[in-house]
């Protein structure tokens, strides 16, 4: 359940993008999730609906899926995150602190842990659209 | 595209009353062991104290603590499990004893994954033990928790005070509330450091002898309490600190 305070980020800064803008209401909402944090996308979206307030009456969310690109900054190769390689409590201790994959992941080439996270790390608010 | 997670961070810190950084431009002057007792003493008078180690690659809080076989809760964000009173959270949770190395922007992002996460609750302060240096924490802290206070910490030596100076001059341009400076494993009687600190109108708020019971205390907190460096803390550096 930690994924409610990253939709309680998203709607706080939604209302904080509509507040900006003067939007009255807010009818689409995009937000993008990184395979990396692996966050469960039916509890933020539970999470959303607990959280919405008047301007989120009329809201869709959706929630984007992106692929996770590491690249090394040793050799410079680059490859995609797959959290099927990793056991259980890695992959825990990952989505709680996706940096910490740099303690568990090395790159595949010539095993550094000294990777960079290109694309694809946590929660990104991609769009919203709203009324004013 | 927006990162939506500084955004909550003034909630997550809404009851909390106060946040102290044990912070030094140098490495290895006592801010673990500082932060860590001070924290403590203050549980032991009743205050509700979180103590959060923001030193992400090479954290100490939870070794001076004796802290095992632990794990934060997970309630709408991550609750810090009690430890010895204290709400208390570290990256070590997650990273165990092995080595994470992170650069700069992976640092800025676990700073604010766990800022932005973490569920304090209602705490009278929250202690941060800080990495050394003048680098990311210390920067991206100053920008996220506007109600942030520092204590600073160094030793008797130029090296350490040089460096602590600069810091001083940059905290006051950056317009953030400094306590004042600690100076810690003092071994001469000489005034220096004082007179120093003093000139530049900041508050020298006690010097720390040397303890050499104190290496023995490591993972212990009864014993670290029975120290005279914890007894310092507790009659001269809390009361400074207004607690
Ligand atoms: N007043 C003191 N007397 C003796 N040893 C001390 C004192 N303060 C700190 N130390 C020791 O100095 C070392 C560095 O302390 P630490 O708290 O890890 O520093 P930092 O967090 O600034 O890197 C530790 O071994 C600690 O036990
Ligand atoms: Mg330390
Ligand atoms: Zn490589």
């Amino acid at each position: 359940m930690h994924e409610w305070a990253l939709a309680e980020a998203v709607i706080v800064a939604a209302s904080k993008i509509a507040a900006k803008e003067n939007l009255k209401e807010i009818t689409e909402v995009i937000i993008k999730v990184g395979e990396l944090q692996q966050v469960e996308e039916e509890i933020i979206l539970f999470g959303f609906k607990q959280l919405k307030t008047d301007l989120f009456k009329a809201t869709k969310f959706h929630i984007l899926k992106a692929k996770t690109k590491l690249k090394c900054h040793n050799c410079a190769t680059t490859w995609d995150f797959k959290k099927e390689n990793l056991d259980e409590t890695t992959a825990e201790s990952i989505h709680f602190v996706p940096e910490v994959a740099h303690a568990y992941v090395k790159c595949p080439k010539c095993g550094s842990p000294d990777f960079e996270i290109v694309e694809g790390r946590g929660i990104w608010l991609e769009k919203i659209k709203g009324v004013k | 595209m927006i990162d939506p997670r500084s955004s909550v961070i003034v909630k997550r810190f809404k009851n909390i009353k106060r946040v102290v950084a044990v912070s030094s431009g140098k490495g290895g002057v006592g801010k673990s062991m500082i932060a860590t007792t001070i924290a403590l003493k203050m549980a032991k008078k009743g205050l509700k104290v979180g103590l959060f180690d923001l030193d992400f690659t090479s954290p100490s809080t939870h070794l001076i603590m004796g802290v095992k076989n632990i794990q934060p809760e997970e309630e709408k964000g991550i609750v810090p499990p009690c430890v010895n009173e204290l709400a208390y959270m570290s990256l070590v949770f997650y990273s165990g004893e092995l080595a994470t190395p992170l650069r700069g922007v992976d640092i800025s992002n676990a700073l604010l994954e766990l800022l932005s996460v973490t569920q304090w609750g209602d705490l009278d302060i929250l202690i941060l033990d800080m990495p050394p240096g003048l680098g990311d924490v210390m920067l991206d802290l100053i920008k996220l928790v506007k109600k942030i206070e520092f204590v600073i910490v160094t030793t008797s030596s130029q090296l350490a005070f040089q460096t602590v100076k600069k810091q001083l001059k940059l905290l006051r341009e950056l317009k953030v509330k400094t306590i004042g400076v600690v100076e810690n494993m003092k071994i001469s009687r000489i005034q220096l450091i004082q007179n120093e600190t003093e000139k530049l109108g900041f508050v020298y708020l006690t010097n720390i002898p040397y303890d050499k019971t104190l290496e023995d205390s490591i993972g212990d907190c009864e014993k670290l309490l029975a120290t005279n460096f914890a007894k310092i803390i507790d009659e001269n550096l809390i009361k400074k600190m207004g607690m």
